[in-house]
């Protein structure tokens, strides 16, 4: 059982999907139906402000996550980390692949910008 | 003595710090061939990527999630297949410890590959394992263990790209399933160990990406195989060198 939710809200050609509560192996189905919700759209942003706990499993979903995304030909990125959910991503170098901004308008210009 | 921040996260004491490079308290009687590396996960590999995961049951009367972590943790080397040695750090399986290895390339080769791995998680019920820039695989494994009904499952769950394409070549060609029975034989040594007379383990594999990541075939140059087979073709120009007179 994953205390995991996820909403979804769309600006322009971006999805956001604001995560509460956990991320570990067992969040993959409110994560993937988000998503999924997420339908067409070119960038998704993960807004991580409400993150209260993560796993070496939630880490794993993230690069499933990652796999899926590139797949699609969109973008990834990240806002709302904190400095100890920073350090995971570098640790686990999965900062190299997902773009971190330090807010919702840095992430949303950068999700429009062509490169 | 100071009192934990009520404000961490409950995860703060389970990762590792991230660290630019690898150092060990691993003492072993091979190549330290981890030092001074940095770690590289299944972003920076090269070949496919899959996700295996190898799963026991044991008896939950006797055993719980955390008492079957405990004594992975404690005896993790002693599970291994015949000819592998597992040397670990002096604090143990912890977040930050870097512990060293030696497996045969092939299964049966007198032949050893020195390499390692960095504990990036762990707790009470998990911990995880990430790879070193010139391992075979840009891997992370997480192994874990959780109640299923009368019984414990404990499983090791490896989320993998082999490094590079020289790699990517014997895994077509029989280095994948030999990786699986490795973990096969892991995982049954451990339900006897924990009582089980005669383990069945199931192997579940997914192909999560099927794409090769062409950019990170340049990973190459960290192989010790590959820098093993340029030093042995230089080995007669360096020899030459040597002998000429200077001046």
């Amino acid at each position: 059982m994953t205390d995991t939710t996820v909403d979804v809200s769309r600006e322009g050609s971006t999805a956001i999907l604001r995560i509460h509560g956990e991320i570990t192996g067992g969040s993959e189905p409110p994560i993937m139906a988000a998503y999924a919700e997420a339908g067409d759209a070119r960038s998704i942003v993960l807004d991580f402000g409400q993150l209260d706990y993560m796993n070496s499993g939630g880490i794993g979903l993230l690069v499933t996550l990652l796999v899926r995304t590139q797949r699609a030909g969109q973008k990834l990125l990240a806002v709302g980390l904190s400095e100890h959910y920073r350090q995971i991503l570098a640790l686990t170098r999965l900062d190299e692949a997902i773009a971190i901004h330090d807010d919702e308008p840095a992430a949303l210009a950068a999700a429009a910008s062509p490169a | 003595m100071t009192s934990p921040d009520p404000r961490a996260p409950r995860d703060q004491e389970s990762w590792a710090r991230p660290v630019d490079r690898l150092t060990t308290t691993a003492q072993t009687t091979g190549q330290d061939t981890v030092t001074g590396r940095r770690v590289s996960g299944p972003v920076q590999g090269f070949g496919q990527m899959w996700q295996k995961t190898f799963a026991v049951r044991v008896p939950g009367d006797d055993h719980s999630p955390e008492t079957v972590i405990a004594h992975w943790k404690e005896s993790f080397s002693t599970f291994w297949p015949k000819g592998s040695t597992f040397y670990a750090p002096l604090a143990g399986i912890a977040p930050g410890e870097v512990a060293l290895f030696e497996v045969p390339p092939v299964p049966g080769s007198p032949v050893k590959m020195s390499t390692g791995v960095m504990v990036i998680y762990a707790d009470r019920e998990s911990f995880t394992f990430m790879t070193p820039e010139g391992h075979a695989l840009a891997a992370w494994i997480t192994f874990s263990a959780y109640r299923d009904g009368d019984e414990v499952v404990a499983q090791a769950q490896a989320l993998e790209r082999t490094s590079d394409p020289f790699i990517e070549l014997t895994y077509l060609f029989g280095a994948n399933r030999a990786n699986d029975r490795f973990w096969e034989q892991t995982l049954a040594n451990l339900a006897r160990s924990l009582g089980v007379s005669d383990p069945i383990v199931e192997t579940t594999k997914v192909c999560v990406d099927k794409r090769r990541q062409w950019r990170y075939a340049g990973n190459m140059r960290h192989s010790p195989a590959v820098n093993m087979a340029v030093a042995t073709v230089t080995a007669p120009a360096r020899w030459v060198r040597r002998r000429r007179p200077t001046g």
